[in-house]
């Protein structure tokens, strides 16, 4: 099957500085994609060329096989079929809500213009505020006219940049799953740029983690969690220490907590030092345990509990307990490691 | 799911050059370069070898140039200091009848041109007016037999400036005052300071970088006075180069007095900006928070009440009010197809002005939007600078390089085909409308950006992303969300241009005539009941901008009640 957006090489430069370095990606018909990394990192500079706001330094962008843009050559915004919502959402406060969501389907008849409205309202729930002003909706509806706007014309491709940051945290999520179902539904593919990973967790199907201007990583939220391939999108995404460590054999590591099987992210000759990626939920708090730590800081997170523990050798760890397992700074507790996979990374 | 349906698939033809053309950028800066030309062309007469004439002035009259600028601004910076701070604290922190009415009616004496009061006191206080005739008949006095201010003197002058230039003090003075945290001034009554001191020691050094740019504002308005100054025969830059320009038919020695006189309006402009400047510091909270106001008693509510009406009274209502009294008298005579002809004169010129300054600001603020270049913002800032520049000096600044152009012209035209094709610019209208778009580009140029402002970068690529071409973009988001401000652009010119007297003066064409030009005539001939019709009109017009500032300044105040 054709990709529907396809990046090869793609280097960005502004004011004579490289922002993005030789990234390549592709997304497939219908995928829900997200570029994820601290701010700076390339990610914006990224969308906006594959918009066409940007122009590439080297590389070709194709959408739905056709080339847009290769190396100073690119085909305007208004030439390549692309939807975008913007972080400050650009509403045209002039517009009427009805009138935000035609702005993109000029040419079209008047009767399929209001059909695509009515049915892009129906499907945020917005059918009563058709003739309302922007400055008259609150932040999410505004939020919602922005995406369903950029998706009216059927956009080969949709880009999102940093919509969901002046939304407060508790409804983010929630938000962004609401839209996540809304773009499933009308069958959109879709680029959301971000810099929270809960966000990009709850959107995408495929993430991309980025940093000072290079594609780390392009995988799914459970890989890039449980095997990520750097220390930067191992310190990135989650939470997590690095212990040291040392090689085995094929499959066992030496600790500060025992050895420990699994199969090896990377095969390295017995003997050498490494550092082992530790998340707080391979860390299980056990009472039988024959090893302890002692709990250095405590954070009550209502279901659960996060120990900052202290080992013998002052190698602080993190564990997630249960809630009910309410123990005070300075007690020490029993631990095991439940590791399957191996995440290490040569010293 | 099926391909989602592209609307415009990219072609091959279709990569193209996305950034503006920049023979965009390129005529921004001929444009910037050439209403730099009049500023530039006086400035470099400091460089220039004095004449004669100039040793002559410099041994006679230009110490008096000086000494009078300096007396005025002085005069002007008291009186419309006083006024201004006086009437802006009343009105935002007080509460007492009429206040609503005042807050807006306070900037009406915006509307007279300061030329036209002189003349309409002048007219009020002479021997043989209504006020000197009510005084005799009253005591039974005969002519000289009791003492009278003189009004056609410097004093004089500085009350009529002050005047028609208080409003910019009230205006920077009180957003100064509303913007002030109110808690600032409420921990200086907890610490112990009554309300005057709270005022003197918290208040009014807090809005001192903002009465400084108000009072900067109304001293390079007192600069480029002409109409005053040589209706009271006071010797000043303005008049001095007037005379040194028809009198003594020296254009050097005039651009050389032109060019000092650019040097105390620099002066002005640098401590304009350095206090705006200095006013970000001051700005002691982003939290607008309507001010308690405070109600006053049956005493000092009457004392606020005169404090408010005496300006408004004698910047506005009785001036006003003598002019409908005298156009009552003479419009018989006066209004004929000559005042038809004045008034449709003034229009056109206005009008034209008002869209070419538009559309040269359209111009410079895109460049600047589109490609913000240090060197397009310096240019963008130099060209904006014209109203700081007396009308008299753009006149001569306008005039020596077109002059020059005209001449040059003419002996190459002699040259290559032995034809004389005259002077081509001097004498026209053209390089009277070129003064005024140097002069007031300023005004539109600042609305214009201020429109600009509003629209988001992300705007434009809103429309784009969405399949719309620029110019379309231009059309269905930048348009209607500029409507307001272009409007507004166009009406500030064209009453600038209305109410403009020395650059019209010097550069009308022979025998064409404007309502401000014939105010200045008749006046001079001591027919100042004649004078009225054409000075009532342009008071009138002038109206028009100052209730728009009122609107705009009642729907752009946070946090507090919007006047009635």
């Amino acid at each position: 099957m054709q990709n529907q957006l396809e990046v090869t090489d793609l280097s960005i430069q502004l004011g004579g500085k490289t922002i993005v370095h030789g990234v390549s990606l592709a997304l497939q018909s219908g995928e829900l994609a997200c570029l994820v990394g601290p701010s700076g990192c390339g990610k914006t500079t990224l969308l906006r060329t594959i918009a066409g706001f940007e122009q590439p330094a080297t590389g070709v962008v194709r959408l739905h096989g056709k080339k847009v843009a290769e190396a100073y050559n690119s085909a305007p915004p208004e030439n390549r079929g692309i939807g975008m919502v913007f972080q400050d959402l650009a509403l045209f406060p002039h517009l009427t809500v009805a009138g935000n969501i035609a702005f993109g389907m000029h040419g079209q008849p008047r009767t399929a213009i209001n059909r695509r409205i009515d049915e892009l309202l129906e499907l945020v729930g917005m059918s009563t505020l058709r003739d309302c002003y922007p400055h008259q909706l609150s932040g999410g509806q505004q939020q919602r006219i922005a995406l369903i706007r950029a998706m009216a014309p059927r956009p080969a491709l949709l880009l999102l940049d940093e919509p969901f940051s002046s939304q407060d945290m508790e409804r983010r999520e929630q938000l962004v799953q609401e839209v996540r179902t809304i773009l499933n539904k009308d069958g959109i593919t879709a680029m959301l740029v971000t810099h929270d990973q809960h966000e990009a967790f709850a959107f995408a199907d495929s993430i991309g983690v980025m940093n000072e201007g290079q594609l780390l990583q392009w995988d799914s939220a459970f890989d890039l969690y449980h095997r990520p391939r750097s220390r930067f999108v191992a310190g990135f995404i989650g939470q997590g220490v690095l212990i040291n460590a040392q090689v085995l054999d094929k499959q066992t590591l030496q600790t500060e907590l025992g050895e420990i099987y699994g199969e090896l992210s990377q095969q390295l000759p017995p003997g050498s030092k490494v550092e082992l990626l530790i998340r707080p939920d391979d860390i299980i708090h056990d009472d039988q345990s024959p090893i302890y730590a002692r709990v250095a800081a405590r954070l009550f997170r209502g279901a659960s509990h996060l120990y900052t523990l202290e080992l013998n050798n002052g190698t602080r760890v993190l564990c997630l307990a249960p809630s009910h397992h309410n123990h005070q700074t300075g007690e020490q507790i029993g631990i095991r490691l439940s590791l399957a996979h191996l995440v290490i990374f040569p010293c | 799911m099926n391909n989602p349906g592209i609307q415009k698939s990219p072609t091959a033809t279709g990569l193209s050059a996305l950034r503006w053309p920049s023979p965009w950028i390129a005529a921004a800066t001929v444009t910037a370069l050439l209403v730099m030309t009049p500023i530039l062309s006086v400035l470099g007469y400091l460089f220039h070898p004095g004449s004669g004439t100039w040793q002559h002035l410099a041994d006679t009259v230009l110490g008096d140039y000086i000494r009078n600028s300096l007396l005025l601004m002085a005069g002007v910076a008291i009186g419309a200091g006083s006024i201004g701070i006086t009437t802006a604290w009343l009105t935002s922190m007080y509460h007492f009848p009429g206040r609503r009415f005042f807050i807006w009616a306070l900037l009406l004496p915006l509307a007279f041109p300061a030329y036209i009061l002189a003349y309409t006191y002048t007219g009020m206080l002479e021997p043989a007016g209504p006020v000197q005739s009510w005084i005799r008949s009253a005591f039974e006095l005969g002519y000289g037999e009791y003492w009278f201010p003189e009004i056609r003197s410097i004093g004089g002058a500085m009350v009529m400036l002050s005047l028609v230039l208080y409003p910019y003090v009230y205006l920077l003075a009180r957003a100064a005052f509303l913007e002030q945290s109110v808690c600032a001034l409420e921990v200086s009554r907890t610490l112990g300071c009554g309300p005057w001191r709270s005022f003197f020691s918290i208040a009014l050094p807090l809005a001192r970088p903002a009465i400084v740019v108000g009072l900067s504002l109304a001293l390079m308005e007192t600069l480029a006075d002409f109409g005053t100054v040589d209706y009271f025969g006071i010797s000043t830059f303005t008049t001095g180069i007037f005379r040194t320009w028809y009198g003594l038919y020296d254009e050097v020695a005039a651009a050389q007095l032109a060019a000092l006189l650019m040097l105390f309006v620099f002066s002005l402009i640098l401590l304009e900006r350095w206090s705006r400047r200095q006013a970000r510091f001051h700005h002691t909270t982003n939290r607008y928070q309507a001010l308690p106001e405070q109600r006053l008693g049956r005493f000092n509510a009457w004392l606020a009440i005169t404090a408010c009406l005496l300006p408004l009274l004698f910047g506005f209502l009785l001036p006003v009010a003598q002019l409908i009294l005298w156009a009552i008298q003479t419009w018989e005579q006066m209004v004929d197809a000559s005042f038809y002809t004045l008034a449709a004169n003034s229009f056109t010129l206005a009008g034209i002005a008002a869209v070419a300054a538009l559309f040269t600001a359209l111009l410079l603020g895109y460049g600047r939007r589109l490609q913000p270049t240090r060197w397009l913002r310096g240019l963008v800032q130099i060209a904006g600078m014209g109203y700081a520049i007396p009308g008299m000096v753009i006149a001569i600044g306008v005039l020596i390089p077109f002059g020059w152009l005209d001449n040059a012209l003419d002996s190459w035209m002699r040259n290559q085909f032995g034809i004389s094709i005259g002077l081509l610019f001097s004498g026209t209208l053209f390089i009277l409308l070129f003064a005024y778009l140097v002069r007031f580009l300023t005004v539109s140029l600042q609305t214009v950006e201020a429109g600009l402002g509003k629209i988001k970068p992300s705007m434009d690529e809103a429309a784009w992303s969405m399949g719309r071409s620029k110019l379309d973009t231009v059309r269905r988001v930048h348009l209607p969300l500029m409507r307001g401000s272009l409007l507004t652009a166009l009406l500030i010119v064209f009453v600038d241009v209305l109410k403009e007297l020395p650059a019209t003066l010097v550069l009308r064409p022979f025998n064409f005539n404007t309502l401000a030009v014939r105010t200045y005539e008749l006046a001079s001939d001591e027919r100042l009941a004649d004078a009225s019709s054409a000075a009532l009109t342009i008071v009138l017009v002038g109206i028009i901008p100052v209730i728009l500032l009122s609107m705009t300044i009642a729907h752009s105040r946070p946090g507090h009640a919007k006047p009635a």
